[in-house]
């Protein structure tokens, strides 16, 4: 069985890619089929599922808020794998799973990569799993069933560690725009533009998505003239939060992007 | 066996640096110097000239004549409520930012539960002239709100955390939050033996000073450096790994760490972690959690704000598992006992948190021979409220 994510990239090597991140959940518990559905069809090339978590400290207020919402919804691993047996005969988009460590050890380690890959899931993000323990209990596991993992570098990680989160990573390198909400806008620009300068001269062996602090089609298009693509997680969960339409809403939110 | 860290950030089991990419420069920037710094002659003599004429170190070791009459045993308290800002807390945020003004931080974020962290803090940082800014959940902002105002006088800015339970918890995620955007400039004071290595050695090392003088004092005191026992009450645990720190590899001292039982471990409002956790990782290192069986940290409940957190250092876990130290709690009500019965045997007023260690003093049987030290963690003029509260509902029973 290949995997979809590695087949994405190798596919239209020059196509940018837009992912969008959504915690599962929310806003109802049965959500995120509809709208995995609903992203597939406008186009989207990636999903991110989010396995919410109560100390999200990674995310910021919009993804917390959203993760609470989930928990409140009787969100688990287990509701969240239930859910996810249908997915593979509804879209065939790749799909990500992406949150913190803790659910996955109380679900146990072993028994997540089984459940992840038997319902069609072919990459994870887990961002507070330190690279030695991926490499001690989880490298070899997700490589025998078949399964990417995906790291973040920053503008603050270092050139040696940024080939080492490189090489570790299969499908794409998590590429986070700069953390800082310091300085003018247009200095972050100009910062951001010599980090991907910096990233796209290093020669990496996977394509660089952008993620974090992009919201809205000129965002997106700026970090497209650079990267490989960008991921979009906080302005889409406000998007669909209110939402009375969530498949128009989407709609009309994928065309504000991509139009 | 090691009851100390190991090269990879580990004790037994426990430990680690489960952190987010953004924090991987800060934290490898304390991991590589720390030991370095606050090894370096020129901090030892800086930082040990300033415990001695600013924080007021040694703190007494005092023999309780009354309180070892109604216990047994002879007692001694550790008086860290003497402490300059009245706890021990103050050990470790004016090792920390000694340690940050060499690093050339210019900003110093601390979380707080109690708030004796968050004054510490902003005492250490007054005196060192370093911009301050303390997270707290609201909840604690209002049980503690004298600690509030000596922040605010000190000079900090104090954010309540208003995310989740409103609590430490979630001062301490706000915290992170913080220093994920500000990576360059700011130095995080975490402020118990809890976060990714090497907050929770370094944290002991700063606290270790308590046991290191204890020995001394006992010494003197008794011609024994070793008691038979030593109590403290743990949270996150720093006062009580400060008290065991030098006794850890003397297998006669029994160290006794009282967990807080809240209303009890048996009811849904109680902060024993131990008793009532399971393995897990939560701020960054693998240690001992309150979690659903999706591993969703839950909310604990103690009386006492300082003790209100669902994990426990990485340190303590181990020593739990390796039975170097017994884990033990006691309630709301028994420590709120306690301090009355500190305050009118021995004149001493405890905080809360500590009151817990007194609490369980009549449960370990004493015999008249056994010489125990109880860590007298810190005072209890912040809990002035509470006290008297306690003794409202009891008359009204």
């Amino acid at each position: 069985m290949k995997n979809r994510l590695t087949e994405l990239f190798k596919k239209e090597p020059s196509k940018k890619v837009l992912s969008i991140f959504c915690t599962a959940g929310f806003p109802e518990l049965n959500s995120i089929v509809p709208i995995c559905e609903s992203l597939e069809e406008n186009g989207v090339d990636l999903i991110e599922i989010g396995m919410p978590f109560s100390d999200p400290v990674a995310d910021g207020p919009v993804i917390q808020e959203a993760s609470d919402v989930a928990l409140k919804n009787g969100m688990t691993l287990e509701v969240l794998f239930r859910q996810l047996e249908s997915l593979r005969e509804r879209v065939s988009v790749p799909i990500l799973l992406m949150g913190y460590i803790n659910p996955v050890l109380q679900y146990g380690l072993e028994r997540f990569v089984t459940s992840a890959t038997s319902v069609g899931v072919d990459g994870v993000i887990l961002p507070d799993l330190p690279l030695p323990e991926y490499r001690q209990q989880c490298k070899d596991l997700f490589a025998n069933n078949n399964l990417s993992a995906v790291f973040l570098v920053t503008p603050h990680t270092p050139e040696d560690r940024i080939r080492e989160l490189d090489s570790e990573s299969s499908g794409f390198l998590y590429v986070v725009s700069t953390p800082s909400t310091t300085g003018s806008k247009l200095e972050v620009v100009a910062e951001q533009q010599e980090y991907f300068s910096r990233l796209r001269a290093m020669e990496l062996k996977n394509p660089l998505l952008v993620g974090f602090g992009i919201s809205d089609k000129e965002s997106y298009e700026r970090v497209c003239e650079h990267m490989d693509g960008a991921i979009i997680g906080s302005a889409f969960i406000r998007c669909i939060r209110e939402s009375n339409d969530l498949s128009g809403d989407i709609q009309a939110f994928i065309k504000s992007i991509r139009s | 066996m090691s009851f100390y860290v190991n090269k990879e950030g580990y004790f037994g089991n426990y430990g680690g640096a489960y952190i987010p990419e953004f924090l991987y420069p800060n934290i490898e920037e304390l991991r590589t110097s720390y030991r370095e710094i606050v090894d370096s002659d020129d901090f030892k003599s800086e930082f040990k000239k300033l415990l001695r004429d600013y924080v007021g170190r040694p703190t007494p070791l005092y023999f309780a004549p009354s309180l070892s009459k109604a216990c047994g045993g002879k007692i001694y308290l550790k008086r860290e409520d003497l402490c300059h800002t009245g706890s021990h807390k103050l050990n470790n945020a004016l090792g920390q930012a000694l340690l940050a003004k060499r690093l050339g931080k210019k900003r110093i974020i601390a979380e707080t539960g109690a708030g004796q962290h968050g004054v510490a803090t902003a005492t250490a940082c007054a005196l060192l002239g370093i911009e301050c800014v303390v997270y707290m959940g609201q909840v604690d902002t209002e049980r503690q709100a004298p600690n509030v105002a000596r922040m605010k006088y000190l000079g900090a800015e104090v954010v309540p955390v208003t995310s989740g339970s409103k609590t430490l918890k979630d001062a301490t995620n706000e915290a992170m939050r913080d220093w994920i955007a500000h990576p360059i400039t700011t130095h995080y004071i975490i402020g118990s033996v809890v976060g990714p290595h090497p907050f929770p050695d370094m944290v002991a090392r700063f606290q270790s000073v308590i046991s290191e003088e204890m020995r001394a004092q006992l010494k003197s005191e008794t011609g024994n450096e070793c008691p038979d026992i030593v109590v403290a009450c743990v949270g996150g645990g720093s006062n009580a790994i400060g008290a065991f720190y030098n006794y850890l590899e003397e297998e006669s001292v029994r160290l006794v760490a009282v967990e807080a039982a809240g209303e009890g471990v048996d009811t849904d409002r109680s902060a024993a972690t131990l008793a009532l956790g399971k393995d897990g990782v939560l701020h960054g290192c693998r240690t001992v959690l309150v979690q659903t069986e999706d591993g969703q940290v839950v909310e604990v409940h103690s009386a006492s704000a300082g003790l209100d957190y669902p994990g426990i250092g990485p340190q303590h876990a181990h020593l739990h598992q390796s039975k170097r130290a017994e884990y033990v709690s006691a309630t709301d009500e028994e420590a709120f006992i306690a301090a009355r019965e500190l305050s009118r045997l021995e004149g001493i007023i405890p905080a809360l948190e500590s009151a817990h260690a007194v609490a369980y003093l009549k449960k370990l049987s004493l015999s008249e021979n056994d010489t125990v030290v109880v860590n007298l963690s810190g005072r209890g003029d912040k809990d002035m409220e509470s006290y008297f509260s306690f003794e409202e509902s009891r008359r009204e029973k």
